[in-house]
């Protein structure tokens, strides 16, 4: 599946959803809770990938450039190949509006 | 991504916040959500594209902007301050639309072809009592808000703003959740300009509560910030100079203000210094950008207003008349008129490019097709990063083949004690192609004395040859100096 700016993806093992922010360089296979993301339902959470998804944080996998925000929070966490997407840095910018 | 997510997320992750408090009344942002979705839900069995909205900072002005968003419609604010003439030629530019007006305006928008229009208290009936949308309606690269430019030079234009400009511009700015429980933003920027969408989808992503004033007032302003518990506020430098003075007369502080933030025209360096006295526990943020790049593209922060303030360089001193430095998000440059970059200290436009600039209007692009857009601002950047901007191109005067920037003249006027405002820009000239004018609000200075004034602080070439004086200088609503119209009745008034 293309990952384009804007897609809204849901995880097929928890409540997870993110919205692609960056896309990748090159095409890949964003994952939740170890199984692809807008895949079929059905399989379990793999227990080596449920540190869980924040609401509202940024993720990002470098080596291809992706990153993803988390519009829904849930068990599952994100990866990219089986390699763990980090979570992004806080914005340290002042208010203006 | 469609900027109603941004929303649901506060919905989801802080419902129970208070979004929205004006004068009798609040809501949630699950509250607001709701509200929402209904409106949606409704506005998808009414006729046209789109959603024109005609009123002030109510609470109706955020329903209809994200109940737009979920049906699908672009969210069109236009100016309720308008001559009938001007408004109903504005309005029947976005026709096939669903018009949806404050009640007192109703009859100014009668009978315009393609217009349905009904009443906010009508739309506000339909955000409480409809089926709420089940979906949002997803679409690529759809249009989010139209926003009529100011037009302070000609009919205005109709800037497209997409989703994915304006959520870019606020999922990369700001932190989801970063207010803290209590946080309450004044606001009082009407719905039609720019700075007034952004505070709304901002507010929302922080979960920052607005407070909204329907209509700017100082006295009004003064009262709500200090009974409703305003710790943040935002205003146009005008409103800014009124808030002031009404404090000085009422001999008052806003002990609860933590954070005031400034922008949508030039700030008198006079009024800020003031402001920064006055307030000493407020941080102060200038931000400046264009509708056209979905609100801020460079801030001048806090700790650089402080810095400025306290400094005895002079370079560092002046930075408290600069914009900041550009957001990191996006990329800046000053070019020269053939478009090539140049260094700092040196004056030419001010280009943008990144996910929030839009740079488009309908029927016309100005961003290039490698996504930079040039402003129109003319402007430097110190040897710091720090931006100076110098108002439109079209108002640089070009005097003898010498480009002069109005704005560096018109704060030297000000500094002087007898000015109150001060307006330069350039009136055709036989010898020099075109010479400098000023309009000045000033009690007891002669113009000789004026001319010696800005020849002893800048360059002879930068002397005013004319100067006239008034009780006051025009603006618009959102505080921009109108120098063309002054300009206009200088040449009238000048023909023989």
């Amino acid at each position: 599946m293309e990952l384009k700016p804007g897609t809204r993806l849901k995880s097929s093992v928890c409540d997870t959803e993110v919205v692609i922010v960056r896309p990748p360089r090159e095409q890949v296979t964003l994952e939740c809770g170890g199984a692809p993301m807008g895949g079929e339902a059905g399989a379990g959470l793999d227990a080596a990938h449920a540190e869980g998804t924040l609401l509202g944080k940024r993720y990002v996998h470098e080596p291809v450039g992706l990153e993803v925000l988390c519009v829904k929070p849930g068990k599952g966490s994100l990866s990219v190949a089986g390699t763990a997407l980090t979570l992004k840095d806080a914005k340290q910018l002042p208010s203006s509006d | 991504m469609n900027v109603a997510l941004l929303l649901e997320m506060a919905a989801q992750g802080m419902g129970d916040r208070t979004a929205l408090r004006w004068p009798g009344g609040a809501l949630t942002f699950e509250e607001l959500y709701d509200r929402a979705r209904r409106a949606a839900g409704w506005l998808a069995g009414q006729p046209g594209d789109k959603l024109v909205y005609l009123g002030p900072n109510r609470p109706a002005f955020p329903v209809a902007l994200y109940g737009a968003a979920m049906a699908g419609r672009p969210f069109v604010p236009v100016n309720y301050r308008l001559k009938d003439e001007d408004l109903r030629r504005i309005v029947a530019r976005t026709a096939p639309a669903l018009l949806v007006a404050d009640d007192a305006e109703l009859e100014r928008v009668a009978g315009i072809e393609g217009l349905t229009a009904l009443s906010i208290s009508e739309f506000m009936a339909a955000a409480r009592g409809a089926e709420p949308i089940r979906e949002t309606v997803e679409q690529e690269d759809g249009i989010a808000v139209l926003l009529f430019t100011s037009g302070t030079t000609g009919e205005p234009k109709a800037a497209i703003l997409r989703h994915h400009n304006l959520s870019g511009y606020v999922i990369s700015t700001v932190e989801f959740m970063a207010s803290e429980d209590g946080e309450a933003a004044i606001v009082s920027v009407p719905p039609y300009h720019i700075a007034g969408i952004s505070a709304v989808l901002t507010a929302t992503y922080a979960g920052r509560t607005t407070i909204q004033l329907p209509h700017f007032d100082p006295e009004a302003w003064v009262s709500l910030a200090r009974e409703a518990g305003a710790t943040h506020a935002m205003v146009v430098p005008t409103m800014l100079k009124r808030i002031l003075e009404t404090l000085e007369a009422r001999g008052e502080t806003l002990p609860g203000l933590r954070h005031l933030s400034y922008g949508g025209g030039r700030m008198p360096t006079a009024v800020i210094e003031k402001a920064m006295a006055l307030l000493p526990h407020v941080d102060f943020v200038n931000a400046y950008g264009l509708t056209e790049t979905s609100s801020t593209i460079a801030v001048l922060g806090p700790d650089d207003h402080r810095e400025a303030f306290a400094s005895a360089d002079p370079s560092v001193r002046a930075r408290l008349g600069s914009v900041g430095r550009p957001l990191p998000v996006l990329e800046l440059d000053i070019r020269d008129e053939a478009g090539a970059p140049l260094p700092a200290g040196e004056k030419g436009e001010i280009w943008v490019r990144g996910e929030q600039v839009s740079g488009e209007y309908v029927g016309r692009k100005a961003v290039r097709d490698d996504g930079w857009f040039p402003t129109n601002d003319a402007g430097w950047m110190d040897e710091a990063g720090y931006l100076f901007v110098e108002g439109r191109l079209d108002d640089v005067i070009v005097r003898g083949g010498e480009n002069i920037a109005p704005g560096e003249i018109e704060d030297v006027l000000r500094l002087h004690p007898a000015v109150t405002d001060a307006a330069v820009f350039g009136a055709p000239d036989e010898e020099w192609g075109e010479k400098i004018v000023a309009v000045l609000v000033a009690d007891g200075a002669s113009e000789d004395e004026l001319q010696g004034w800005v020849r002893d602080r800048l360059r002879s070439t930068k002397v005013p040859q004319t100067i006239q004086f008034r009780g006051e200088l025009p603006y618009n609503d959102t505080g921009k100096l109108l120098r063309r119209t002054l300009k206009q009745e200088f040449v009238a008034g000048s023909r023989p």
